[in-house]
């Protein structure tokens, strides 16, 4: 298989078999076999294409953090780890991060929270079209992007006194979550057996003794990937502080990595670099590791 | 414990039904305080802004000035001026051609071979391919667009670089096919992964009995796997459509320009209402995005339901 | 301890469909109860009804001397083992077995003093730390035992006790679970689909169908006196020969062949009536030489039970099943005759299908 079989190849060449096969069997087989290999060969190559071409955007980011002097072309880093000296000295770069930390737990204390409840009563109460409201909110979440609502957004918002506030970027990021996390949630409830709520209901246990004792503990790992996911979610999302924070001691990363390379005049690429990596870093460790662990899953409005 | 047996039968009273859907005893009122911060929030700011739009979208609302404090309505006159305005043609026809190149073309095509690519191959490669393929979706927006300003640049840009084509403005010169490109290299990884579950639901048997006969691999594609798949095939278009359709990231490379010749929709109704000002327009084109994110998800729906029901 | 007695008791589900239809039973204190019946005949429903999971529609329900139909589970005094035991997979056994008491607000040392107690006997000794998902299905179910008896409940109910354990583990949980109902002498009453289950553990045994309540008794009495030809198909591991027949001159006609009007029921049919006769397959005997009121039939199926021999055999048009001793076992072919033991026939009326008699 590993040497490139000749068509012509006869059989009076050095393995003649004991019984040797008709000749067109050979050659046939032989075709075949060059054609795989070819084939294969053909199929590496452009595979390597394939992963050279989504790979090449990324190691930039991959490199320039650890180069003395980064510029826009790739070369062998003189390596250092200035920049992310650099990059703590800088006021609004660290800050952006723990701006962006605290919005992701706060949309996500609430999503998970409120999301939960909602899942909850959803899954163990039969209303009548309960599965008609949830796919009705599903549908609105999808219809009603970020992008679409961005002008009745800024304006209630503005209305509302939360221009400019955490408030009101963390209620639109939820109210934009939560029908997806309800959906996911109720799923997972669905899941759980309705025999320990039962169980534990025949000892005398209450509504809210029966959440706190057995439906939250199972149903951790379900909260755990949401409050994961949502976090996720508010990382990386540009366009909503984008419209509703004006200072930039409230941006979060999102929003300062975009005002550093189109605001400052002379990019500092040394800031630049240390600080797109140290914002993309969390949520690719967070993917690989609960992709591995959970597996990809699949709900509408993933990542918009 | 009170003890009335007095009740009639078959007058169904509702404390006494109630029990029957209720495993936990919740009860419907304390049901109803459950899901109700939820849909509270949902409700003011999810579906009041979808609502808000028609008003607004009807008013001269301005961010500053007079009609800032006292907008007047103007009935259909947005719609009029955005509709008799070549700039939202422009825009909705860019937005057209960047929908079909980069989601339900580039996307969905790529992200299919990816998958199918893969799906034999184990071990490193594979898991180095998607992840690559992954890393490209989960990097925040902003940090992608400014990873492809780096790579396009004019003087010293990767592309420029390997190509040797020197000097050359992406960015300027073929900014659509940039910003196609930028976001297949985005958002192909849905498409792949959704494609790789569902192939891998195929049943091999299937396969297996195509190969015995003697179908070729093109065969087995065309006969085996595409109407295996065909539901998710519709799903994924539908939802790529969607999401390509409503996506602002391109506004971070390129920020419509040079001369709107990327202003997607999107980027043309954030240039109008907020640089612009006028939210009342603004609004209106808002509406008009709406109602086709409205057509395209309703299509999701009938897909789907005719996908459950078979 | 506490005796149970429902009286008129229906579970109607929205939509009109009775789950639980009519049902009077009066259980007495410390029986040991089957509910039988196939699947969705309402045996679960009547249980859970019981239990407090399902809102009664009407009737009554009243356990030791209190009327509990609108009563919330958990002030019954009733404990129950699920089908799937619902162990919380966040707590280990002991935690698990102590939950009741957790609720009942008992203190903790005690609590875990108690769950050990009732652990060491359901020999669940060293198994207190585990967790639910550490343990082998037997000694899940000893676990939710425990749990359901450690609080002393008035009355015990079980879910298809045995359906979640392998064949081998069954017989053994069997007897295991007829001692333990013994020695606490609590009565329990457990749901099954598998009349083997319901004759070797109950007591008494009520045979459900549809909803509606077929036969209450003694294992003895189902088995021997099915009220209804669907009692008597369901009970017993092969299912009685039911044959349609006539009254004819003071004998039974089957087919071409004449058997005795069974004993006691000589007064109650008048001749050219059409019945039901019934005869159990291990009260069939083969012979291969002709005997008086034996009905001439032609093998064509042979099944070894082991020890013994199910046989099919034609009679004309009539079908029947014979359960032979092992060194009786005839060839497929075989020519011979049916023997019935008089004393055991039964008739039913071909109408409403009831027992004469």
């Amino acid at each position: 298989m590993t040497s490139t079989p000749t068509p012509t190849s006869t059989p009076t060449s050095t393995t003649t078999p004991p019984v040797a096969p008709p000749p067109n069997v050979r050659k046939v087989a032989a075709n075949a076999s060059l054609r795989h290999f070819l084939s294969r060969v053909a199929f590496a190559i452009v595979m390597t294409i394939v992963g050279v071409l989504f790979a090449l955007p990324m190691v930039w980011l991959v490199l320039a953090p650890f180069d003395a002097t980064p510029s826009l072309t790739l070369s062998w880093p003189d390596w250092t780890l200035d920049n992310f000296a650099r990059l703590f000295e800088n006021p609004y770069a660290l800050r952006s991060i723990g701006n962006s930390l605290l919005l992701g737990v706060a949309t996500m204390v609430i999503v998970v929270g409120f999301g939960a409840l909602a899942a909850y009563a959803m899954s163990r109460i039969r209303i009548p079209g309960r599965d008609g409201i949830l796919y009705g909110l599903l549908l609105l979440s999808s219809i009603v992007t970020g992008t679409a609502a961005m002008v009745p957004t800024f304006q209630i918002i503005t209305q509302l006194g939360l221009i400019n506030s955490y408030t009101g970027v963390v209620l639109v990021l939820a109210g934009g979550i939560l029908p997806t996390v309800i959906f996911i949630l109720k799923d997972f409830m669905d899941s759980i057996p309705k025999s320990y709520e039962e169980s534990a209901r025949l000892y005398g246990a209450g509504p809210f003794r029966i959440l706190r004792d057995v439906v939250a503990p199972i149903a951790r790992p379900g909260l755990a990937f949401i409050a994961i996911w949502t976090i996720v979610q508010v990382w990386g999302n540009f366009l909503v502080p984008f419209i509703l924070l004006r200072s930039p001691d409230l941006q979060p990363a999102a929003v300062v990595m975009y005002t550093f390379y189109t605001e400052s005049g002379q990019a500092d690429l040394r800031l630049i670099s240390a600080f797109a990596l140290l914002f993309s870093a969390p949520v690719l460790i967070i993917y690989f590791v609960v992709n591995r662990r959970y597996g990809f899953r699949f709900h509408g409005g993933i990542k918009s | 414990m009170t003890t009335t047996v007095t009740t009639p039968a078959g007058s169904a009273i509702a404390p006494r039904r109630r029990r029957a859907d209720d495993v936990a005893g919740l009860g419907k009122a304390r049901a109803g305080i459950f899901v109700a911060p939820a849909l509270i929030i949902i409700g003011l700011f999810l579906l009041f802004p979808a609502v808000w739009t028609i008003w607004l979208g009807s008013t001269d609302y301005r961010l500053t000035g007079l009609q800032a404090a006292s907008p007047e309505f103007v009935g259909l006159d947005n719609y009029v001026e955005a509709l008799t305005d070549p700039s939202f043609w422009n825009s909705l026809w860019l937005t057209l051609i960047f929908v079909l190149f980069s989601g339900i073309i580039g996307q969905t095509l790529i992200g299919f071979g990816l998958a199918w690519s893969v799906r034999n191959i184990h071990g490193w490669t594979k898991s180095l391919i998607e992840g690559l393929v992954l890393a490209a979706w989960v990097i925040p927006a902003s940090v992608a667009s400014f990873l492809w300003l780096v790579l396009l640049d004019r003087r010293s840009g990767t592309v420029n670089g390997l190509l040797g084509t020197q000097g050359t403005a992406w960015l300027i010169d073929h900014p659509m096919e940039s910003i196609i490109i930028f976001n297949i290299w985005v958002g192909t990884a849905f498409s792949m992964q959704l494609f790789s579950s569902a192939l891998s639901a195929v049943p091999p048997s299937q396969i297996e009995s195509a190969k015995m006969v003697g179908a070729s691999g093109w065969q087995q594609l065309r006969d085996v796997i595409v109407p295996n798949i065909k539901g998710h095939i519709l799903t994924n278009t539908l939802l790529i459509t969607l999401w390509t359709f409503n996506t602002f990231t391109p506004y971070l490379v390129t920020a419509g320009g040079p001369n709107g010749k990327t202003e997607i929709l999107s980027v043309y109704i954030y240039e109008t209402a907020i640089p612009g000002g006028q939210l009342g327009l603004g609004a209106a084109i808002s509406l008009i995005m709406l109602l086709i994110n409205l057509v395209i998800a309703l299509a999701y729906v009938r897909v789907s339901r005719g996908r459950t029901k078979r | 301890m506490a005796g149970i007695t429902a009286t008129q008791l229906v579970k109607e589900y929205p939509g009109g469909v009775r789950g639980v239809d009519e049902i009077d039973v009066e259980i007495t204190d410390g029986e040991f109860f089957a509910l039988l019946g196939p699947s969705g005949c309402g045996k679960t429903t009547l249980l859970r009804s019981i239990a407090g999971l399902e809102a009664i529609t009407s009737g009554t329900l009243v356990i030791g001397d209190r009327d509990v139909t609108n009563a919330e589970p958990g002030v019954r005094g009733v404990a129950m083992v699920f089908q799937d035991y619902a162990l919380f997979p966040h707590m280990d056994v002991g935690d698990n077995i102590a939950y009741p008491m957790r609720i009942k607000r008992v203190k903790r040392d005690e609590r875990r003093s108690t769950a050990e107690r009732v652990g060491d006997g359901l020999s669940l000794q060293g198994l207190i730390e585990r967790r639910p998902g550490q343990l082998s299905g037997g000694q899940q179910q000893r676990v939710a035992l425990a749990r359901a008896v450690a609080t002393t409940p008035d009355v015990l109910l079980l879910d298809e006790p045995l359906s979640n354990l392998d064949a081998r583990l069954r017989l053994e949980a069997r007897t295991f679970l007829k001692e333990l109902q013994r020695d606490l002498g609590v009565t329990t009453v457990f749901v099954t689909h598998d009349q083997a289950e319901a004759l070797a553990l109950a007591d008494r045994i009520a045979v459900m169908r549809a909803g509606k309540l077929q036969q209450i008794g003694t294992p003895r009495e189902v088995f021997q006196r099915p009220n209804n030809t669907f009692v008597a198909g369901f009970i017993g591991s092969t299912p009685m020969n039911l044959v349609p027949a006539t009254v004819e001159g003071g004998s039974i006609a089957i087919g071409d062949a004449r058997v005795p009007v069974p004993v006691g029921t000589e007064g109650l049919v008048r001749d050219g009536q059409a019945v039901i006769w019934g005869i159990r397959p291990e009260y069939l005997r083969w012979s291969p030489t002709e005997q008086p009121g034996g009905i001439p039939a032609v093998v064509s199926v042979v099944e070894n039970l082991g020890a013994s021999v199910l046989i099919a055999v034609h009679a004309g048009e009539l079908k029947f099943q014979v359960v032979v001793p092992e060194d009786q076992e005839p060839a497929p072919g075989d020519r011979g005759w049916i023997v019935p033991q008089a004393p055991k026939t039964l008739l039913f009326d071909a109408e409403s299908t009831q027992r004469i008699g």
